[in-house]
C-alpha cells in the first residue's frame, strides 16, 4: 500500500509521505506540518483539545488516522483568520474571556465553529453548552465560553443576513 | 501501538476476503479501536479500512414502513435525520446522550455496536483480564467495580457493555444484516451479543471475516414513536458513559398501555431487553403503582458483582422514570441535555 497521502489543510493542498500507517491526523499536522495550534491533550478523545473540522465537521484528530483521511478537506486553527482580521469566534473568545491558559482555546474555537455550523443549539445556552461538552477547560472558563459561543453565532448570523439582504 | 498493515478494499466482498486473515481488524472511524490500539489493548496485525466502501452511509425508508441505516452512518447523522428522530425519538435521544459531538459525527453506526467495554481492568494491560487475555483471572471481580454488571454476568467477567444507542435498538427489535465468507445473513440484534460464561472474551457471534454492512427497524417502531423516551444516569452530566440507562417505548389507548418496549443499558456485557416487564406493563394502566411493578420485574434476577448492588434499585429507579416520560409523551423538541434525569428549565442559566 502506498502510504502517500494529499489533504488540503486550510486551503493548501498539502503531500505527505507517511513514515507508517500508525500516524494519526493530529500527529501529522503537529509534527509534519508544523501546525502547532491544534493541541495534544489526553490523545484519547477524551478533552477536545484536539479539536479540528475535516470536510467540514468538528472531529477529535487525535482518534483519526491519517491515511483513512487521504483526499480530505482540514481546517485547523491557524486558518480560520483572513490576514489580521480575527474570525468572528476568535474575536468573541477575546471579548468574553472565554479562556485562561489558552491550551484548550484552538480546540474550543474549533469545537464552536462546527457547532455554529451544525445549527442545533440555537439561542438556548443549554444547548451551547451540552453542544461544547466534548471540549474540557481546565481553567475552567467555561461561562465565558458559552457566552462567547451565544455572541459568536448571533454575530455570524447577523452578518450573513445582511450579506444576503 | 503496535504496527500493522493497512489495507483499504474497495468492495464489501474484498473487505470480508480481507478481514477474514487472521490477525486482521475492520476499521472503522476509529475512535473506539485506535484507543484501545493505542493502548496496546488491541494488537491487530492489519487494519481493513471499511470508511470508503459504496453504498453503506445511506438511511433508507422502506416499502414496508421499516427503516433500514447503512453501517458506515454516522452516529450523529443519525441522530439529526429529522425522518429517523420523528420515528425512532428515543434512539435519537440515546446517541445523542452519547460520547460528544466530535465523536457523533466521526463514529459510525457499525462501530458504535461493536464498540468494547470500558472496564478499567480490560484497559490497563497490567492487569489480569479473562476477556483481554483468556484464562488470566479478572482483576475487577474484587476491584474497583462499583459500575459493572448486575445481570448476566460471571465468575470469568462482569463487565457491561457501554453503548448507548444499542439500548433502545434491542428494545424496538433491531436487525443487523450481515455480510460473512458464506453470504449474507441476518440476526437481531439482541442475539449478535453474547454473555461472558467462561468464555468473556467471545463478546458477538460474529465470525472472522463478518461485517455489518446494515441496521434495520421493524415498522412497528412507529407505534412507539408518540410515547418513547431514554434516560442515562452518569457520573457527570454529559460526555460520560451510562452507569444505568433506560430505553422505553409505550403504545397507549384510552389510557391503557397496548404494547410496552423496555431496555437497560450499563447492567450487563449486552444491551438487556426486559420481556418480564413489558409482559407487565401490556395491558395494564400507565400509572406508577404498573412501573414499579414493571421495574421489580425487569430486575428480578439481578444480583451484584461487587461495590454496585445500589446500581439494582438505581435500575428500577430509573425504569420508573422513563416509563413515567414515556407516558407523558415525547417531547416535541428533543431535550437540551439527552438522555439526562437532570435536565433544568431550557433556557435558564446556571449561574444567572
Ligand atoms: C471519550 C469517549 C467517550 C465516549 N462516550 C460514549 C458514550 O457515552 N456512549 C456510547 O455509546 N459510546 C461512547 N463512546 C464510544 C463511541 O460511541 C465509539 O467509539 C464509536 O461508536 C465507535 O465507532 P467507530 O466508527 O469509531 O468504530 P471503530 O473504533 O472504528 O470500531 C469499533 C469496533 O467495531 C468494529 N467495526 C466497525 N465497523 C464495523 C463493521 N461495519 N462491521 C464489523 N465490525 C466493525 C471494529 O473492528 C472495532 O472492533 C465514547 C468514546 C470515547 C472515545
Ligand atoms: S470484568 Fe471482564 S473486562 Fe473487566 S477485568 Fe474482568 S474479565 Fe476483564
Ligand atoms: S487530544 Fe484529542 S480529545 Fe484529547
Ligand atoms: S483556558 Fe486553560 S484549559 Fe481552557
Amino acid at each position: 500500500m502506498n502510504l502517500s497521502i494529499s489533504l488540503t489543510v486550510n486551503g493548501v493542498r498539502r503531500d505527505v509521505e507517511l513514515s507508517d500507517p500508525r500516524v494519526t491526523l493530529l500527529d501529522l499536522l503537529r509534527e509534519r506540518l508544523d501546525l502547532t495550534g491544534t493541541k495534544k491533550g489526553c490523545d484519547r478523545g477524551q478533552c477536545g483539545a484536539c479539536t479540528v473540522l475535516v470536510d467540514g465537521r468538528r472531529i477529535n484528530s487525535c482518534l483519526a488516522l491519517a491515511i483513512s483521511h487521504d483526499g480530505a478537506g482540514i481546517l485547523t486553527i491557524e486558518g480560520v483568520a483572513r490576514g489580521d482580521q480575527l474570525h468572528p469566534v476568535q474575536a468573541a473568545f477575546i471579548a468574553h474571556d472565554g479562556f485562561q491558559c489558552g491550551f484548550c482555546t484552538p480546540g474550543q474555537i474549533m469545537s464552536a465553529i462546527g457547532l455554529i455550523e451544525e445549527a442545533q443549539a440555537g439561542d438556548d445556552p443549554e444547548r451551547i453548552r451540552e453542544c461544547m461538552s466534548g471540549n474540557l477547560c481546565r481553567c475552567g472558563a467555561y461561562a465565558g465560553i458559552t457566552e462567547a459561543v451565544l455572541d459568536a453565532q448571533q454575530s455570524l448570523a447577523t452578518a450573513n443576513q445582511r450579506r444576503s439582504a | 501501538m503496535k504496527n500493522f498493515e493497512y489495507v483499504r478494499p474497495a468492495s464489501v466482498s474484498d473487505a470480508v476476503a480481507a478481514a477474514a486473515v487472521p490477525g486482521s481488524a475492520y476499521l472503522a472511524s476509529g475512535t473506539n479501536l485506535l484507543d484501545l490500539m493505542k493502548g496496546g489493548i488491541s494488537r491487530p496485525d492489519r487494519l481493513v479500512d471499511v470508511t470508503r466502501l459504496p453504498g453503506l452511509d445511506r438511511i433508507e425508508h422502506l416499502a414496508d414502513g421499516g427503516i433500514r441505516i447503512g453501517a458506515l452512518v454516522r452516529n450523529a447523522d443519525l441522530a439529526h435525520d429529522p425522518d429517523f428522530a420523528k420515528s425512532c425519538p428515543a434512539v435519537a435521544e440515546a446517541l445523542l446522550s452519547g460520547a460528544s459531538p466530535q465523536l457523533r459525527n466521526a463514529a459510525t453506526v457499525g462501530g458504535n455496536l461493536l464498540q468494547r467495554t470500558r472496564c478499567g481492568y480490560f484497559y490497563d494491560t497490567a492487569s489480569a483480564c479473562n476477556k483481554r487475555e483468556p484464562g488470566t483471572g479478572c482483576d475487577a471481580r474484587h476491584g474497583e467495580n462499583r459500575l459493572h454488571a448486575v445481570l448476566g454476568w460471571s465468575e470469568a467477567c462482569i463487565a457491561t457493555h457501554p453503548s448507548d444507542f444499542c439500548v433502545p435498538l434491542v428494545a424496538l427489535d433491531a436487525v443487523v444484516e450481515i455480510e460473512g465468507r458464506a453470504g449474507r445473513r441476518e440476526i437481531a440484534l439482541e442475539a449478535l451479543y453474547r454473555l461472558p460464561g467462561d468464555t468473556p472474551e467471545r463478546e458477538n457471534v460474529l465470525e472472522p471475516g463478518d461485517l455489518i454492512v446494515a441496521l434495520r427497524l421493524p415498522p412497528a417502531v412507529r407505534t412507539f414513536s408518540a410515547h418513547a423516551r431514554y434516560l442515562k444516569v452518569r457520573e457527570r452530566t454529559s460526555y460520560a458513559f451510562a452507569m444505568i440507562s433506560a430505553a422505553a417505548g409505550l403504545r397507549i389507548e384510552a389510557g391503557k398501555i397496548r404494547d410496552a418496549r423496555l431496555a437497560l443499558g450499563g447492567v450487563a456485557a449486552k444491551p438487556w431487553r426486559a420481556r418480564p416487564a413489558e409482559d407487565i406493563l401490556a395491558g395494564a394502566s400507565a400509572d406508577a403503582a404498573t412501573f414499579r411493578r414493571a421495574a421489580e420485574a425487569a430486575l428480578a434476577d439481578a444480583k451484584p458483582s461487587g461495590d454496585n448492588l445500589f446500581k439494582i434499585e438505581l435500575a428500577k429507579r430509573i425504569i420508573v422514570r422513563a416509563l413515567t416520560l414515556a407516558a407523558v409523551g415525547t417531547p416535541a423538541r428533543m431535550s437540551a441535555l439527552p438522555g439526562s434525569p437532570f435536565a433544568s428549565v431550557s433556557g435558564v442559566l446556571h449561574d444567572a
